[in-house]
């Protein structure tokens, strides 16, 4: 005790004789304290409404508790099956009980509805057994059950149990990516007919580029305008490029809808001057076109906006110095100022693709069939077809790809010369 | 639109009545899930109105039945059931009771006899009173024809009539979806009427309705919503359309639109009540009114669609504003029902995931 006194320097005390670097601490502590409750709020609404619905979704995307949790008698029979005959006695009296028990707690419709994504029928079969295999009331099972069905006699029926009987599985993401599982369990690509993922995963990818392509052509030289006029002028041509914005996008999606179609404003117009007969009306709706003018103009304020703040914090006389050293006007804004503005491009270029990606609103009521997006599907196997598990893992292919993506644009551009004003 | 508006405001007057009912303690307010449109309009005034005057319970239309088990699913799933009552296609109800999201019914002792006593389970038409479903009507889909589009005559009357683009020229609205357009590309290619699903569940049968379907593909605006069909028809963007035979029947009567329905095919199923987990109690009398053999009749003084009683179809009388006999209207009228094909429930809900997914890579090429 004495000792450790005598090794020390002497302590710097507060008034009320704690130690000074105590105090500190102390104080800073509270400080930080205040600090996070004050971003609590924020932190909080962002992982209950953000983080957990994200968590949710990816757990969906491979979780298949189905099999495992409504007919786990069977499968734990199945366990030491060999996967090449007909199972055996036991499995079949554990599948009996599992099917009347589910039938009465209604749990069963759930297997039912799980199966039937692998393999159509298998529905039916499992609802038509589960009511009938009340009725046996004594073994042998296996014959009583094939006698419901023969499709229990058949070896693919098992091995879709076995193989769905993990409480995980990679089934919703090969058929996000037109994959399956086949018979024997291995994976293969989906026949022709059935198609359609992919597909749509590189014309949503594509034609979000060619949107954001449109949109930095025909908004740079507006923000240049709007930054390089006077401030009377640009005012009033402000409001006009965020009129549009404080519109309803159902509005100005329908609008299009009006002057796009073939008894629309337009081809009215082309037939009225005589460009086109009546009998050729343009078919610029329904399709790609239709998707790529409506969305260029919807996301168009998202790039001029960040284009905008960063032009005018480039001071005129840069271009002014640029010229008196000799410099013809191209040359000046290709040398001086273009490269001035590619933290706003890669700003307004990484909105509007990101935002044009996870559009569906407006690709469905103007893509028709061609120009619809991968999120269409989304939404598609939300509300329709109620496969959610499909949804979920169509969406996190397509978070995963815009992680992939801006983590790629992190490196080129860099996230740090990013400016949104 | 103008449907629209209006339910917008029945359920602003919905929100006001809540309010008001919680004022009044007696009073209950039902969210009832339905199609919207000209189906709910009958079901307001049918139903729904004698019983608000009846009880003072307000009820709230809510048009979420194109996603009803979706909806359904959802909601059991976070918890929180909001709907009272849901109508539903049977296929849909089938499923929602196979996965234990709506109550199980005990017909003969929830719903009402009818008048000469005949207990529900006689009454209703036969099969069609299933686990946890209580049918209201029988509709039908139909193709609708423009009578404008072609010559006096030449107008079609056939389902061939619908594949033959040449003959009778002009775009086709058909939904966006495997049903019925399956069905129907497969009697037009001279599939009996009664083989039509055995064919369709082969391979050969399922290429061979595509193959039927690739011949007018190039012609078909697909719709997505009951109401787009009438009005594609209306403007003239196609000569035919298919739908539901009561909105076409509401825009012919009603609207005065020159709309004649193809009968020839029609493909017919029932159309029903199912009441979501925990609900019983809250519904059971109003679905015993509703279900009741005169609300049925009354239906159909609004809406060309069969009542699902035989006792209500005795009573089935004259349109309630104009004053046509709704009769020949119905699907179940026998010319009209002659070649009718009766929807199989059993076969989409084993093929349905399968085949939309088909159809819609089909879509897609």
């Amino acid at each position: 005790m004495t000792q450790n006194d005598m090794g020390q320097a002497p302590v710097l005390t507060t008034a009320d004789g704690l130690p000074l670097k105590t105090s500190l601490m102390r104080t800073t502590r509270r400080h930080r304290i205040r600090a996070f409750l004050l971003v609590a709020p924020l932190l909080l609404f962002l992982v209950v409404a953000f983080v957990l619905p994200i968590l949710d979704m990816l757990k969906r995307s491979i979780e298949n508790p189905e099999v495992h949790n409504h007919m786990s008698r069977t499968v734990e029979a199945l366990e030491g099956w060999d996967g090449e005959s007909i199972p055996d006695e036991p499995v079949f009296a554990a599948l009996v009980q599992d099917l009347v028990e589910g039938g009465e707690a209604r749990t069963i419709g759930t297997v039912a509805s799980r199966l039937n994504y692998e393999a159509s029928g298998m529905r039916s079969l499992i609802m038509k057994t589960s009511r009938r295999a009340g009725r046996i009331e004594e073994g042998p099972y296996k014959a009583a059950v094939i006698d419901i069905d023969e499709d229990w006699a058949d070896v693919d029926t098992w091995r879709l149990i076995e193989r769905e009987s993990d409480p995980f599985t990679l089934s919703y993401y090969l058929s996000a990516v037109d994959m399956r599982y086949d018979a024997e369990g291995n994976i293969v690509d989906q026949p022709d007919y059935l198609k359609i993922h992919n597909a749509l995963f590189i014309r949503t990818f594509w034609m979000s580029a060619a949107i954001t392509g449109l949109c930095l052509v025909l908004g740079y030289p507006i923000a240049f305008l709007l930054a390089n006029t006077p401030l009377r002028y640009s005012n009033l041509l402000m409001i006009l490029v965020l009129l549009p914005f404080w519109t309803s996008l159902l509005v100005r999606t329908t609008t299009w809808i009006a002057i796009l179609q073939q008894q629309g404003v337009l081809n009215d117009l082309l037939v009225g001057i005589g460009l086109i007969s009546t009998d050729n009306r343009l078919q610029m709706i329904y399709n790609k076109t239709g998707t790529m003018v409506a969305m260029t103009h919807i996301l168009l304020p998202f790039m001029i906006l960040p284009l905008y703040s960063v032009m005018k914090t480039i001071p005129p006389h840069y271009m002014h110095a640029a010229r008196s050293l000799g410099a013809r006007p191209f040359l000046a804004f290709r040398r001086v100022y273009f490269p001035l503005t590619i933290p706003g491009i890669g700003a307004g270029s990484i909105l509007v693709f990101i935002l044009s990606i996870g559009y569906y609103i407006t690709p469905a009521l103007v893509g028709g069939q061609s120009g619809i997006f991968i999120t269409n599907f989304i939404a598609y196997h939300m509300q329709t077809s109620l496969n959610w598990g499909l949804a979920a893992a169509i969406a996190s292919i397509l978070l995963f790809v815009v992680i992939a993506f801006y983590l790629v644009y992190n490196r080129v551009i860099g996230v740090d010369n990013v400016k949104l004003g | 639109m103008k449907s629209m508006k209006l339910t917008t405001g029945k359920t602003l007057a919905g929100i006001v009545g809540l309010s008001l009912a919680a004022a009044a303690a007696q009073a209950d307010t039902l969210n009832i899930v339905s199609w919207g449109g000209a189906y709910t309009a009958s079901q307001q005034k049918a139903y729904h109105e004698p019983w608000m005057e009846q009880t003072g319970d307000e009820i709230v239309n809510i048009d979420r039945s194109a996603n009803g088990l979706a909806g359904l699913r959802a909601q059991a799933q976070a918890g929180n059931i909001t709907w009272d009552l849901v109508d539903m296609l049977p296929a849909n109800a089938m499923i929602a009771c196979d996965e234990g999201l709506i109550e199980p019914i005990d017909h003969d002792t929830l719903l009402k006899a009818a008048p000469d006593g005949t207990p529900p389970t006689e009454d209703f038409i036969d099969g069609s009173l299933t686990e946890c479903f209580i049918p209201q009507i029988v509709y039908s889909n139909v193709i609708g024809f423009n009578s404008d589009a072609f010559p006096e005559d030449n107008q079609p009357f056939l389902m061939e009539d619908v594949f033959d683009v040449e003959n009778f020229p002009g775009k086709r609205a058909l939904q966006k979806a495997p049903i019925n357009n399956l069905e129907w590309a497969l009697v037009a290619d001279g599939v009996p009427v009664e083989d039509v699903y055995d064919v369709l569940e082969t391979e050969e049968g399922v290429q061979r309705a595509f193959a039927k379907l690739d011949t007018i593909k190039d012609h078909v605006i697909w719709w997505e919503e009951g109401a787009q069909p009438p009005q594609l028809l209306a403007d003239g963007e196609v000569a035919f359309a298919s739908a539901y035979n009561g909105r076409l029947f509401n825009a012919a009567v009603n609207e005065g639109q020159p709309f004649e329905i193809i009968w020839d095919n029609q493909v017919f199923e029932l159309d029903g009540w199912v009441v979501p987990v925990g609900k019983m109690d809250k519904v059971r009398d109003y679905l015993e009114f509703a279900t009741d053999t005169q609300r049925l009749a009354d239906q159909a003084k609004y809406i060309s669609y069969g009542p699902a009683r035989e006792s209500s179809a005795a009573r089935v009388s004259t349109h309630a504003e104009t004053g046509v006999d709704m009769k020949p209207h119905m699907p179940t009228y026998g010319p009209n029902f002659a070649t009718a094909i009766q929807k199989n429930d059993a076969f989409w809900a084993d093929y349905g995931d399968e085949l939309s997914q088909r159809f819609n890579a089909w879509l897609a090429r």
